[in-house]
């Protein structure tokens, strides 16, 4: 690898993790402002226009409070935890195919995509996910608060419960696009035509185990405050506690992203369709592509939007319910997806 | 062995009910709804609210052309139930002989239930639409003369309005 290449991988990585940050602190401002509309309220609206300011107002905030470690604490692992959670959710970006390869710098084919074509990709993404509660867990531990430990605690007995279902429902998709690799499974869809359309029940129990994974309503047991007070995070403050939530929204875009290009077709623009050939543009044009990017950046953040929507409209279960849901229900449907899906794809060939 | 009997929620769901799909498209679809619906809300510094002439707000003192009508009876004083008015009367040689020479309101007192205006013989004393109460301190909140007298032009509305309701 020469030089060229790191420094290239290098803004790659700059670009990615800034964007981020930048979207799930604006995340932030959609979720209260999208909760507000559904509480027939305005929301906020005082810094900037429509309050489109209010993030940075809410991050420079983070940035001057008191950064509090309880007495008790163990605070080597208060400070660790945070940046385990905001570095694991940053570190799905990477294998995430934004785009395609649209620029060619010497020899070597770009796109908005920090490892394309990494043959492991969903693995990643699912071993990725489940590092994730480690922040969470340790957060909770750490503190030494009765609350925080309860919530670590039952992130990690979600996260047992649930991880099992993603990674089975996604061997549903793997088993149909017969890879690993995140683009490949993307260009199967466009060629195919969409993995919803084939895999239904997998596209729904990723769903609800990512809304489970990334401790969203409704299965925010984690940080349930009217039981647990915040959760894993009532002992944190400042910017420790703005790293949590960066990363609590960094993990939901990472998850629409990963839905998007599991289930919804990736930069596809309709399913059925060769839009490619509709618009007069070689499938792997720059103009297409950037246009595909465009594309899937907006499927994810229209998924962001129902996991929002999903958060204002459902109560939380409780916890027996949560447990139920995820080992009677889920994981079974997820193994006779798997076995259906086995026995279909036999026949076929 | 007698079977115990179970007749639980579960049981009586039907298999839709029980999947709890529809019921949470249903949900969903009824926040989208809300979503789309006009806000009531309003900006308030920047639109403020005109009540009616029934509405009653900061009680005050009716300021006319040639003077406050105030007769210093002190009836208000009398019938307030929060003991919030003091009136001390004063004589002259004008028209009326009396006035009122201190007329102070404790606004934290005050309950606004209107006893003052409806027993003021002179109509002196009205409800405003003054609804915009702030005070740094308790002294602050007692309003003397040269805060309670309005003109009569700004009260025509609730003047309007105690006459065509009042007995």
């Amino acid at each position: 690898m020469d030089l060229i290449q790191l420094l290239i991988i290098v803004v790659q990585g700059g670009i990615l993790v800034n964007v981020m940050l930048m979207s799930s602190a604006y995340m932030v401002l959609a979720e209260r402002k999208i909760a507000a509309w559904i509480q027939n309220r305005i929301g906020p609206n005082r810094v900037g226009p429509w309050g489109l300011l209010q993030s940075f107002a809410d991050v420079f905030k983070l940035y001057l409070k008191e950064d509090i470690v309880p007495a008790a604490a163990d605070y080597r692992f208060h400070a660790l935890a945070p940046v385990i959670a905001i570095g694991v959710a940053i570190t799905v970006y990477a294998v995430i195919p934004w785009s395609g390869p649209f620029v060619t710098i010497g020899g070597v084919e770009y796109g908005l995509s920090m490892a394309p074509n990494m043959n492991v990709a969903v693995l990643v993404v699912l071993a990725m996910t489940s590092v994730g509660v480690y922040g969470v867990a340790l957060a909770g531990w750490s503190s030494n608060n009765k609350y925080s430990l309860m919530g670590g605690l039952r992130s990690s007995a979600q996260m047992i419960s649930y991880e099992l279902s993603m990674g089975l429902s996604v061997v549903g998709v793997v088993l149909v696009g017969g890879s690993l690799n995140l683009v490949e499974l993307i260009q199967g869809q466009i060629a195919h035509g969409w993995n919803i359309f084939y895999q239904p029940v997998a596209m729904l129990i990723f769903f609800i185990t990512a809304l489970a994974e990334t401790n969203r309503a409704p299965f925010d047991l984690p940080e349930a405050e009217p039981e647990l007070v915040g959760g894993y995070h009532t002992e944190y403050s400042g910017m420790k506690f703005g790293l949590l939530y960066l990363a609590e929204y960094a993990n939901i875009l990472a998850s629409s992203a990963i839905i998007a290009a599991l289930f919804l077709g990736g930069w596809d623009i309709a399913p059925f369709i060769d839009e490619a050939a509709l618009l007069g543009l070689a499938p792997s044009s720059p103009p297409m592509v950037l246009i595909g990017m465009g594309v899937f950046i907006a499927k994810a953040f229209s998924l962001v939007f129902v996991f929002i929507w999903i958060r204002w409209t459902l109560p939380r279960f409780r916890y027996d319910q949560l447990m139920a849901l995820g080992w009677k229900v889920l994981l079974p449907l997820a193994l006779l997806n798997i076995a259906i899906t086995g026995i279909v794809i036999l026949l076929l060939n | 062995m007698a079977t115990v009997k179970t007749n639980t929620e579960a049981q009586r769901l039907s298999f839709w009910e029980r999947i709890y799909l529809p019921a949470i498209a249903k949900g969903m679809g009824l926040t989208l709804r809300q979503m789309i619906r006009p806000k009531f809300t309003r900006q308030y510094p920047e639109q403020r609210w005109n009540p009616e002439g029934s509405y009653r707000g900061r009680p005050v003192l009716v300021l006319e052309e040639d003077g406050e009508r105030c007769v210093a009876c002190g009836l208000c004083s009398r019938v307030c139930p929060a003991l919030a008015i003091e009136v001390r009367a004063a004589e002259t040689n004008g028209v009326k002989e009396r006035y009122p020479a201190l007329f102070e309101i404790n606004m934290v007192r005050c309950i606004f239930c209107g006893f003052c205006e409806e027993v003021c013989p002179e109509e002196a004393i009205v409800m405003s639409k003054d609804y915009e109460l702030v005070f740094g301190s308790q002294e602050e909140a007692i309003l003397g003369k040269d805060k309670l007298l309005v003109p009569i032009s700004q009260l025509r509305e609730r003047l309007e309005f105690l006459r065509q309701w009042r007995g």
